[in-house]
């Protein structure tokens, strides 16, 4: 019984080659979306984020209608488009808490709609589907090679450099009076959260790559107060909904991107639950 | 690609990888004069100068303190079109502690954040030796602050020793002990453990002045440092600043309170959009310069109604 049950959860991945790869490739994604989407959080960005994964759509619509389906010309497309809106951003935003929603909101609304003219203009209702909602299961070797690459030079950065991003994201003033880079780490974050973004849109489409980054996060930001433990907590539940999505989409015949954001959902949604549970008992509200 | 080799048939050591990425590299960095070493060291320089130029342990830089103001020529800070305040010319006196007061929307905030570095200076100039050397420390109002972010209160304190850890180090050993003691001068021993969230506004004023303590700058900006605390609280924190400029260091705070200012405050910078008087706080504030100070901005603040309301 039990034994069938492992089978059933470990046979697609022995099978199909496929499926092993896109397994790899959620798992790496994870990896690096874990810290990337819990500093999007607690640095109350996850709308800049949401933007900025729209900013990838165009250059990869245009690299789409110069060079059809190559990794190389999307990647190069999107990820010039979103360092070139993350830097106007940067600009433009003097300091998070008097930010404005309306221009990130048009922007984002356009640029969605600039990069559908252009793959409409070239390509099919497929080719729309793909770039709009990703396909995990067309992720090849190469794709995979992106996607490993960026996962581990984010783990590396953001372990390397962890003390400053994050005093950044809680006091840029502060940093900056005690000389510890400023503005240099929030361009070496937003840099990261492009990078990521570049390397899941293949898999996640535009639409849905901020799924995998910011729902596992804001899932462990519900049961914990502590950065560490949250992108541990946000790297597993990114693992276990990966996992889940890619079985359900197996087994019952459903797109594999779609199911695994909506499996991150779910866990959040639980995490809600019973998390607010626990956290709205009132000897929590006594110090206030 | 070294790394894609299969990994079963030939296993690498880390030397011989390091063997190869050298021999391969090495036309490359011949043909442009560099050596490996200088290239190390100037990839350590550009990371201490851009990323981590606030590391700088040791002892604190005593020497200096008590010969350091700030001098101010003709500045002034704009946001769009309009002037926050203009014209600001003269000195903040070494080891002096300066009320900046006024009106609402007299500019106060926007000072001190152009002589913390934070906003750029419209016009004129800034010659501050403490703030080039990462010695100044700026406290914000509250309400610039995230309470939300997760952190505790030694987190926060600790962060206040930077210079001794900087970006990427291991903090010193006796850096708990400070941040102890840091915590136990503010009244804090308690609740040292807790995430700021948890906090009331004067406990996390208490917090951010804990932090102060052991930043230990030399030039000390503090923006609204009693706004909204109870008495308690603030007669608590004030001890702070008259022990600061007697240590020799050069405070400036901008204050609401008129009789806080006249009671703790030797000298005042009286602002309104413009500079109304600057000296001795008991000249700064006559009579006559605080009516100019309000009349300063009446024709702004009416304007501003009828268009809104």
């Amino acid at each position: 019984m039990i034994g069938q049950l492992i089978g059933s959860l470990i046979g697609p991945f022995e099978t199909f080659g496929f499926m092993r790869i896109a397994l790899v490739a959620c798992v790496a994604l994870a990896l690096s979306n874990g810290p990337i989407g819990t500093l999007l959080i607690i640095r109350r960005e996850s709308l800049e984020g949401n933007v900025l994964s729209h900013a990838v759509m165009p250059g990869a619509a245009l690299g789409f209608l110069y060079a059809g389906y190559s990794l190389a010309v999307l990647t190069l497309g999107g990820l010039l488009t979103g360092l070139a809106v993350a830097g106007l951003t940067a600009l433009t935003a003097r300091s998070r808490l008097q930010r404005q929603d309306s221009p990130l909101i048009v922007f984002y609304l356009v640029s969605l709609s600039f990069g559908v003219l252009v793959v409409a203009a070239r390509g099919s209702q497929t080719d729309l589907m793909h770039v709009l909602f990703g396909t995990v299961l067309a992720v090849d070797v190469k794709a995979l090679l992106l996607i490993a690459g960026v996962s581990s030079v984010t783990m590396l950065m953001v372990a390397t450099f962890y003390r400053p991003l994050l005093v950044e994201s809680f006091d840029p003033a502060f940093l900056r009076a005690v000389g510890g880079g400023g503005g240099a780490f929030r361009a070496i974050f937003i840099t990261l959260v492009v990078l990521n973004l570049v390397a899941s849109f293949q898999a996640f489409g535009t639409l849905l790559v901020i799924g995998p980054m910011l729902l596992p996060a804001a899932a462990a930001r519900c049961w914990t107060n502590k950065v560490w433990p949250m992108i541990v907590l946000a790297t597993i539940v990114g693992m276990v909904s990966a996992v889940a999505g890619l079985l359900a989409s197996y087994y019952a015949n459903l797109p594999s991107g779609p199911a695994i954001v909506v499996n991150a959902g779910v866990i959040y949604g639980l995490s809600l639950l019973a998390a607010g549970r626990i956290r709205l008992q009132p000897n929590r509200l006594e110090g206030k | 690609m070294t790394n894609s080799t299969d990994p079963a048939r030939q296993r690498w050591s880390a030397s011989d990888i390091l063997r190869r990425i050298r021999a391969g590299t090495a036309p490359l960095r011949q043909s442009f004069g560099i050596s490996l070493s200088t290239l190390g060291h100037r990839t350590q320089a550009a990371f201490a100068h851009y990323l981590d130029s606030g590391y700088d342990p040791g002892a604190p830089s005593q020497d200096r303190r008590g010969d350091e103001g700030i001098v101010v020529r003709n500045l002034s800070v704009r946001y769009g079109a309009r002037y926050a305040f203009e014209g600001l010319t003269g000195e903040f006196l070494p080891a002096s502690l300066t009320a900046v007061f006024g009106p609402n929307g007299a500019g106060k905030s926007s000072l001190l954040k152009a002589l913390a570095g934070i906003v750029r200076p419209a016009t004129g100039d800034i010659a501050c030796a403490a703030l080039a050397r990462h010695r100044l420390a700026y406290l914000p109002q509250q309400d610039e602050l995230d309470r939300g972010f997760p952190i505790t209160v030694a987190e926060l304190v600790a962060l206040g020793d930077w210079r001794n850890f900087g970006s990427v180090r291991e903090p010193p050993p006796r850096l708990a002990e400070d941040v102890f003691e840091a915590i136990a001068a503010v009244g804090l021993t308690s609740i040292a453990d807790r995430q700021i969230d948890e906090l009331s506004v004067g406990q996390f004023q208490r917090a951010l002045f804990a932090r102060l303590l052991l930043q230990d700058a030399d030039v000390i900006l503090l923006d609204e440092p009693f706004a909204s605390l109870d008495e308690k609280t603030t007669a608590d924190l004030l001890q702070f600043p008259r022990r600061w400029q007697g240590e020799g260091r050069t405070v400036i705070a901008v204050l609401h309170d008129l009789d806080c200012v006249r009671r703790h405050f030797p000298s005042t910078l009286l602002l309104a959009r413009a500079p109304i008087a600057w000296g001795e706080t008991s000249v700064s504030l006559s009579a006559d310069n605080l009516a100019r100070a309000q009349e300063a901005l009446v024709p702004l603040n009416s304007a501003r109604i009828g268009r809104v309301a």
